[in-house]
């Protein structure tokens, strides 16, 4: 790897003035499986790093009246071992278990994901699904940004030098709501998404009429991308077949996939229509306290 | 050049202090500088498993940590799990399962087991394979490997 400094900064206050002091060729640490690759390879080659897990609010996990913070430097095995996580934003933990193997999970954050801006990371559609908002702050203050506007392509997002991304935050999860993340890959653990799916549905007393819906897709675009128009069609509508596979229909039009090793684009358009019912028809199950367990790669 | 720094980490139960670079990973030093080369390299890029090590009870892959990042933390590698010169259950079912050929892959295997049995101490199968997807072996096959966490685990069950 090429030289570079380190920094381990334990405030927010110092973290942002080590990025300033750096003036845009520093990139924060969190659990670097990405980024500690990229820089082996010369994609990066910052002239420091800022580790950022020592630093309060990034690893942050913890719900009050606003809902959910899960700070940047939030590892995947602490998302998924968390008892409010896994009773309401099931689709965050689905995302957690199959992103890469148990040691990336050890180590990878959320945020880690969301940042690297990879079109097919597994945990965004996750976090669009459940109406994430990224808290992120800067020389010039906070500002928050939902996570459906954050990645603006292949590796690329909002972040302006110097800014940091501190948590994602989500609203409080509705009473009769569940969520889903599953993603097509060829093996069963250990791979990257050929589509990856990510749903969340809120359901009225009865349980069967859906009141809300928000589906996020990812590897059939540029970014990650918040199905908005599929989710709409749902609001108010039985939750059945017949309106899965019009959800499918209204999702498979705004994809535009690429063809590449591990699929051809007409395939990552069908699949994107398959997988959108089969997440929503979990989804659903969930919100209705159905048992439903997903088992990765079947 | 960036400074080297002093790193201070418990490693094996030993307080161990070790001069650095940012820029060298953690299996860098473990096996360039402290000459523990029983955790190897195989892909240096977080695939395959073979640097598996624990630090601070999770398994990780010690290619895609830095070795400034270990500062403070506690780290187990292979070196750390014979209770002197007898081999403890998973290395002995290895060895008696002949759950490997060239042995590249081993020592991350058998990391990788430990962190299981410590989570889960009578995992499936299935649970298993899951577990285990980060570690390649490209000689043996897993079935043997599989077979000796199983025989590992219930050896532990039966003895505790």
């Amino acid at each position: 790897m090429h030289d570079f400094d380190y920094e381990r900064p334990v405030s927010l206050v110092e973290a942002l003035s080590l990025m300033a002091r750096h003036n845009g060729h520093a990139r924060p640490l969190a659990g670097g499986t990405d980024l500690i690759d990229q820089m082996r390879l010369g994609r990066h080659q910052p002239g420091a790093l800022i580790d950022v897990k020592r630093i309060a609010e990034l690893n942050v996990l913890a719900a009050d009246a606003d809902g959910l913070h899960v700070g940047a430097a939030v590892p995947c095995c602490r998302i998924v071992e968390q008892p409010l996580v896994n009773q309401q934003y099931t689709a965050l933990v689905d995302s957690c278990r199959i992103i890469g193997g148990i040691q990336i999970q050890s180590r990878a954050s959320v945020g880690g994901n969301l940042c690297n801006s990879g079109p097919a990371a597994d945990s965004t559609p996750s976090l669009i699904a459940l109406q994430g908002v990224c808290v992120i702050a800067g020389p010039a203050g906070t500002r928050r940004v939902p996570v459906e506007r954050f990645c603006t392509g292949p590796g690329q997002n909002v972040l302006q030098p110097g800014e940091l991304l501190v948590e994602i935050c989500f609203p409080p999860r509705p009473p009769h709501s569940g969520s889903h993340y599953r993603r097509l890959i060829p093996r069963n653990e250990m791979d990257i998404a050929v589509v990856g799916v990510g749903a969340a549905v809120e359901l009225d007393e009865s349980g069967r009429t859906i009141r809300a819906a928000r589906i996020g897709l990812g590897a059939v675009a540029p970014t990650p991308l918040w199905a908005e128009e599929a989710g709409a069609l749902l609001a108010g509508q039985p939750a059945d077949d017949v309106q899965f596979a019009r959800a499918a229909e209204a999702a498979r039009k705004i994809v535009s996939p690429i063809t590449d090793m591990r699929g051809t684009r007409e395939y990552r358009i069908h699949v994107t229509g398959v997988l959108v019912q089969r997440v929503l028809r979990a989804a659903v199950a969930r919100a209705r306290g159905e048992a439903f367990t997903y088992l990765p790669g079947h | 050049m960036a400074k080297k720094r002093v790193v201070s980490a418990t490693i094996n139960g030993e307080v161990v202090e070790f001069l650095c670079e940012p820029r060298q990973t953690l299996l860098e030093v473990l096996r360039d500088t402290l000459d523990m080369t029983g955790t190897k390299e195989g892909c240096s890029n977080g695939n395959c498993g073979a640097c598996t090590v624990l630090l601070d009870g999770r398994p990780v892959v010690s290619c895609l940590v830095l070795a400034m990042e270990a500062d403070g933390s506690e780290i187990r590698t292979i070196e750390g799990v014979a209770r002197g010169s007898h081999l403890d259950e998973v290395q002995q079912a290895f060895l008696e399962g002949a759950a490997l050929q060239c042995g590249i892959c081993t020592p991350g295997f058998i990391m990788q087991t430990e962190a299981l049995l410590q989570a889960n101490p009578n995992p499936t199968e299935e649970e298993i394979r899951f577990y285990l997807a980060g570690n390649l072996c490209r000689c043996t096959g897993y079935d043997k490997i599989v077979r000796a966490v199983q025989a590992a685990a219930q050896k532990r069950l039966a003895t505790t």
